[in-house]
């Protein structure tokens, strides 16, 4: 049977079939079935067995790592004020903040060549941007105890400028953190940015500069505006899972160094102290969803394109 | 800085001086210059790749040329980068800054400037173009005929010394596009600034410029005003390219006084010497091309008395098709020699209206007829207006 021919028959039967509307109702609901019950299953239960987890109280005589349901909510107040842990925190979002920070000032930069300077080797640049995910995250990480090792050249450098005395390092150390996690989520911040640069109308760009504004101007007025959606998401995209993780700084960092993802493995996996790990992690989720709101709300993306 | 200052103020005519601009093999302005007296309304017009974008794009700076000059009265502003040019671009798609309102969007080029209280002259350009009241609203959320105007106001709160439209109007349909042409017309006179327009669109270059650039692979054509290029066009482009135009070949016979005799298989024709281009040289069996719009010719039924008309050119034959249109008939004449010939009749009454077969006379007045030199290609400028259409 001829292409035409199947495409007429399929036409014919469009009448005789059932409505093409009501059949049409139920598809989205279908499409969606897979990721709602992939979100219920993994996200939605341990969420609640989670919240669950950090009300429960240890039973009395009872073994380590043993614990009854309760709904002891002063587990949370105890925790948040145990400098145990709100120093980790804090130290959590101090590091996060200054990786996102670098990744926005390299990343930025890195994406407006990518979409505008790099001409037919714009591709070759995004796949190198992409690339370093073929390795695994753990070995890339320990690949920078290497770089910033004391034998190593970025020492060497620092040491001939003088920014570290003749016998100091950067490994291991907070600022050995915040490079791993700058160089982690640089791509996370990078393709965003890139995404929303390669959409800004370049004719938006000269007419900029037909009135009167300066390329740098220019940039200021028109693209930097138009980019800021990119920007947003590939902040939140680093933000975000920089502050919850933990092997940059247990792999880069020292004690001193820890960051809230430290604390929450080792307490829920060496202390077996299940309900305070609970209450930590539910802490990050609620300050990181609180500075997300208020940043979202002060750079105000509904008023972009 | 003084001196940048000095010329961003520029005022005067402007002057393209031999300017070429070539795009690795391709000459896309070839050679051109072309004065712009201040104050007038200015028409490029031709097909797409004509080469007019690329020179409204070297005055505004937004491509280097090749080689030439472009002067603003006595400032040479060749090396100006764009933003130091005292000329401003409505570009064909708007460019309006989408996150900006139309007010900032107005706005934009007065603050860049440096000028602190920007409000009267923002407001006064929003109320050149009636459109006071949509000053706080976002570009998206206006019509197209809205954005093109604020993209005009946008440009004229500056008072450039030169005004560029490229395509101005393209993207509007038909009846906002008569409406904005006159509204164009009208801006340009209240404020006497120099606009250059460009455009593939004839009826739009006729209707509002003063002066028409007729151009055609990276050279001016014709220029002059849209009634001289109509009546006496000098090219077979600019015959075939404004309006539509009979074009069929004949070889001179003799110069009679003022007048030149052409002659063909169909017959003889006399025209006023000041008809023929002057690429034409008038010696004997020299080849020429005879033009005469469909709207000058004269249809009328054949009869056998019919003497030779004693003023006039004419042509026998035989109505080979027609086309009712309304206001006019077209029809397509064959000739004896071969020829078609295209009329456009008036529908003064119905009853005069010809039919296929019928034999007809085709009279013409010798001033309305024009020589052009017989090397040209007949259908230079068909396709391009075909082109330019779709």
């Amino acid at each position: 049977m001829s292409i035409a021919a199947a495409i007429a028959e399929t036409a014919d039967e469009g009448p005789k079939g059932p409505p093409p509307k009501r059949r049409g109702r139920f598809i989205p609901y279908l499409l969606m079935l897979p990721g709602a019950l992939w979100l219920g299953i993994f996200f939605l239960v341990p969420l609640v067995t989670l919240f669950l987890t950090s009300l429960q109280t240890p039973v009395a005589g009872g073994d380590v790592g043993q614990f009854e349901q309760t709904f002891n909510f002063a587990n949370y107040p105890e925790t948040l004020t145990d400098p145990n842990y709100y120093v980790p925190l804090f130290r959590s979002f101090l590091y996060s903040a200054s990786a996102t920070i670098l990744a926005l000032l390299i990343g930025y930069p890195l994406a407006y060549g990518i979409a505008f300077k790099a001409g037919r080797f714009r591709n070759v640049l995004l796949v190198m941007v992409i690339a370093p995910f073929f390795v695994s995250f753990i070995l890339r990480t320990i690949a920078w105890r290497q770089i910033l090792a004391d034998e190593g050249p970025v020492v060497a450098v620092l040491r001939v400028i003088g920014l570290v005395g003749p016998t100091g390092g950067v490994y291991p150390s907070a600022i050995a953190v915040v490079a791993g996690l700058t160089y982690n989520f640089l791509p996370f911040m990078t393709l965003p940015i890139y995404a929303s640069l390669e959409r800004v109308d370049h004719r938006l760009v000269e007419a900029a500069g037909d009135l009167y504004a300066s390329p740098w101007t220019g940039f200021r007025k028109v693209t930097l505006p138009l980019s800021m959606p990119g920007v947003v998401a590939g902040t939140l995209l680093t933000f975000i899972p920089a502050a919850g993780d933990y092997v940059n700084a247990a792999l880069l960092g020292t004690p001193k160094n820890t960051m809230i993802g430290n604390r929450i493995e080792f307490t829920f996996l060496s202390v077996n102290d299940y309900p305070t790990a609970a209450v930590l992690s539910f802490i990050l989720m609620a300050s990181i969803l609180i500075m997300v709101l208020l940043y979202v709300r002060r750079v105000g993306t509904e008023d972009l394109v | 800085m003084a001196r940048a200052t000095d010329v961003t103020k520029a005022q005067g005519d402007l002057y393209l001086e031999r300017l070429t601009k070539s795009f690795g093999d391709f000459v896309a302005v070839d050679d051109l210059s072309l004065t712009v007296p201040q104050g007038s309304f200015f028409a490029l017009l031709g097909p797409s790749g004509c080469g007019k974008t690329t020179t409204l794009r070297m005055v505004a700076g937004l491509e280097d040329p090749t080689a030439g000059r472009i002067k603003i009265g006595e400032a040479d502003i060749t090396e100006l980068k764009p933003f130091r040019r005292p000329v401003n671009t409505v570009f064909q798609n708007y460019a309006l800054f989408p996150h900006m309102d139309i007010y900032e969007n107005v706005a934009f080029g007065l603050r860049r400037r440096g000028i602190k209280d920007v409000k009267t002259q923002v407001m006064e350009a929003l109320e050149l173009i009636e459109l006071a009241q949509v000053a706080k609203r976002k570009p998206a959320q206006l019509s197209g005929g809205q954005q093109q105007r604020v993209a005009l106001a946008r440009a004229i709160v500056n008072r450039p010394a030169v005004l560029l439209l490229d395509e101005p109007l393209g993207a509007l349909d038909l009846k906002l596009r008569r409406q904005m042409q006159l509204e164009l017309k009208r801006i340009q006179t209240e404020v006497g600034l120099t606009f250059i327009h460009v455009t593939h669109d004839q009826e739009e270059a006729m209707t509002m410029a003063d002066t028409v650039a007729v151009m055609n692979k990276g050279v001016i054509e014709q220029l002059g005003a849209p009634t001289d290029l109509y009546e006496s066009p000098k090219t077979a482009f600019v015959a075939n390219f404004l309006g539509q135009s009979n074009l069929f070949p004949a070889a001179v016979l003799e110069v009679d006084g003022e007048d030149i005799v052409l002659e063909d298989s169909d017959g003889r024709y006399r025209m006023p010497m000041n008809r023929v281009a002057p690429s034409v040289s008038p010696t004997r069996g020299g080849r020429v091309l005879v033009g005469v719009r469909p709207e000058k010719i004269h249809i009328e039924r054949l009869a056998e008395s019919d003497a030779t008309p004693a003023d006039g050119n004419y042509v026998d034959g035989t109505v080979r098709s027609s086309s009712f249109m309304g206001v006019s008939t077209q029809y397509e004449v064959a000739t004896a020699g071969g020829e078609i010939i295209s009329v456009f009749a008036q529908n003064l009454s119905a009853r005069d209206l010809l039919s296929e077969g019928d034999p007809v006379r085709l009279t013409w007045a010798p001033r309305h007829g024009f020589v052009l030199n017989g090397s040209e290609d007949m259908n230079a400028g068909v396709e391009a207006v075909t082109a330019a259409a779709g």
